[in-house]
């Protein structure tokens, strides 16, 4: 059985108790969290280092402003963290941090990971229209009870990976019945355990699954195939493919905010696929026609090629998208068959290399020998 | 389709196995499509996928990627490469509903004139059933 950390408070002040422990008795110099910004119930991202402006920290706001997992790679992109910090990712933050560390893109040293069994995000736009204060007793009583609250991201409704993977702490959220008066952190790792020591509350062994988690499971599996189902229809063929993208600007905002995506230089931001005009040429010959900027779908093929084999639906993408093109239901529809056929769950394990970098000598023996 | 629709197929080529393949097929004087137009690359591990993308987009009726069978690669492992990045793209394409049989990649060796002449007709003769690419009929690409 598991050790846990119980305190008898919502889970939200729990967390926040927790992570105020850790500051004040020098465990960690920093915490990289969600924090209030004003009362419109608006969050983004910050990294704390006085009591004060953690006082400020909201770790379970449903927002996800930017995908943490990115943000923590840029903070130990140049080098490691020289002192303890911790910080609370969401699941698939954490996934997507675990794929970036594959890249050689951050340092996991001196980064106490705290991940919440997670209950979605809402849509950018709630933070826009300050909407989102109001959503959130609705969307902690869904979570209790293991369900969709209204209004969720796609990506959130159909997550059927909202256990942390590889995190040291785990926080029942999504699926505890009680997290309206209890908070439980669940200790997986020996520096979880470390981190947690004399901090208040009551040590014990409890289980982090239950009833409510599991009919969540069931839910967002549902969703999931329904999701998918609909956008496989979607985008059969050329016609499909170009009518689903064809309000798209070209402005890259869904590789700019993907945790994924990090070159420095993207290729497609890149002159090397320009074509002068008399690159047309021969395309005009055919067509008569051609949309310029060119390359639609290029950017958006020619990046699945690249990033979907380790996307985690973490639905950053659609939500920035100014036309709504449904980015993330495409993505994680074309990265969950990559996945399949490589036997790959991204940000499943670190040690476990991504399925572009790396080949086995005897494997898919069918392709080239026709 | 019409019985004069000639598909333009683009083949990359490894130097060291494939090419010389190629080369072989034409000493021997093997019979090898017309409209087949053939990149030299030093190693199928090069081929990066986005040029079979590119090509494929750009209005191709097929793209070949050939290079040295498994384990003969000159440079050791580039082909084990290509291998992967074939079955990754392959992937996209099924979900994606584009016609994964326009692309494919083979294994020709130096010596394997023969074989090049046979899966370069062999192509080009199952693209020509299929007609053109209908992806030259989309101009919002």
């Amino acid at each position: 059985m598991p050790k846990s950390l119980k305190t008898n408070t919502d889970v939200s002040q729990g967390v926040r108790d927790f992570l105020k422990h850790l500051l004040e008795s020098g465990k960690v110099k920093g915490v990289l969290a969600l924090k209030k910004m004003d009362g419109s119930g608006a969050a983004s991202y910050a990294f704390m280092t006085s009591a004060k402006e953690l006082a400020e920290a909201e770790p379970l706001a449903p927002l996800m402003p930017a995908n943490a997992g990115k943000i923590l790679s840029e903070l130990t992109l140049k080098e490691a963290f020289g002192e303890p910090v911790a910080a609370f990712l969401r699941p698939c933050e954490l996934r997507a941090f675990t794929e970036l560390l594959k890249r050689l893109q951050g340092s996991r040293e001196n980064v106490l990971l705290i991940s919440p069994t997670c209950g979605g995000v809402f849509p950018l736009k709630f933070l826009a229209d300050g909407s989102a204060k109001e959503k959130v007793p609705a969307y902690q009583q869904a979570a209790r009870k293991g369900k969709n609250a209204e209004g969720l991201r796609a990506a959130c409704r159909a997550c059927t990976d909202f256990i942390p993977c590889q995190a040291d702490i785990t926080v029942a959220f999504a699926g505890g019945a009680d997290s309206d008066s209890s908070c439980r952190l669940f200790l997986e790792t020996p520096r979880g355990e470390e981190f947690a020591r004399g901090a208040p509350g009551t040590f014990g062994e409890e289980k982090l699954e239950t009833r409510e988690l599991a009919g969540l499971r069931e839910e967002r599996a549902a969703q999931k195939a329904a999701l998918f189902q609909d956008i496989g229809k979607a985008i059969q063929g050329p016609s499909a493919l170009a009518r689903t993208f064809s309000a798209c600007l070209g402005c890259h905002g869904c590789s700019h905010v993907c945790p994924i995506c990090h070159c420095l230089l993207c290729v497609f931001d890149s002159k090397m696929h320009d074509s002068q005009p008399e690159g047309f040429d021969s395309e005009l010959e055919r067509k008569g026609g051609t949309r310029i900027p060119a390359g639609t779908l290029f950017f958006h093929i020619g990046r699945m090629t690249h990033m979907a084999v380790s996307c985690v639906q973490c639905g950053m993408c659609s939500d920035v998208c100014p036309v709504d093109i449904p980015v993330t239901e495409v993505f994680s529809l074309v990265g969950d068959s990559l996945q399949k056929v490589l036997e790959y769950v991204p940000g499943r394990d670190v040690e476990e290399p991504v399925p572009s970098g790396t080949y086995k000598e005897d494997e898919f023996a069918q392709v080239g020998e026709q | 389709m019409t019985d004069d629709f000639e598909p333009r197929i683009i083949g990359f080529l490894c130097n060291w196995c494939s090419y010389t393949g190629a080369d072989l097929a034409g000493v021997s004087r093997e019979k090898i499509p017309t409209s087949f137009h053939v990149i030299r690359v030093m190693c199928s591990g090069r081929i990066d996928p986005l040029f079979v993308l590119r090509a494929y987009l750009k209005g191709a009726d097929g793209v070949m990627a050939m290079g040295c069978h498994p384990g003969d690669c000159h440079y050791l492992k580039g082909n084990y490469n290509a291998r992967r990045r074939f079955v990754m793209l392959e992937q996209i394409f099924k979900t994606l509903g584009l016609d994964s049989t326009r692309i494919g990649l083979w294994w020709v060796s130096a010596s394997e004139g023969k074989k090049y002449a046979r899966v370069t007709t062999e192509f080009s003769a199952e693209t020509k059933k299929k007609g053109p690419n209908p992806i030259q009929k989309e101009i919002f690409i």
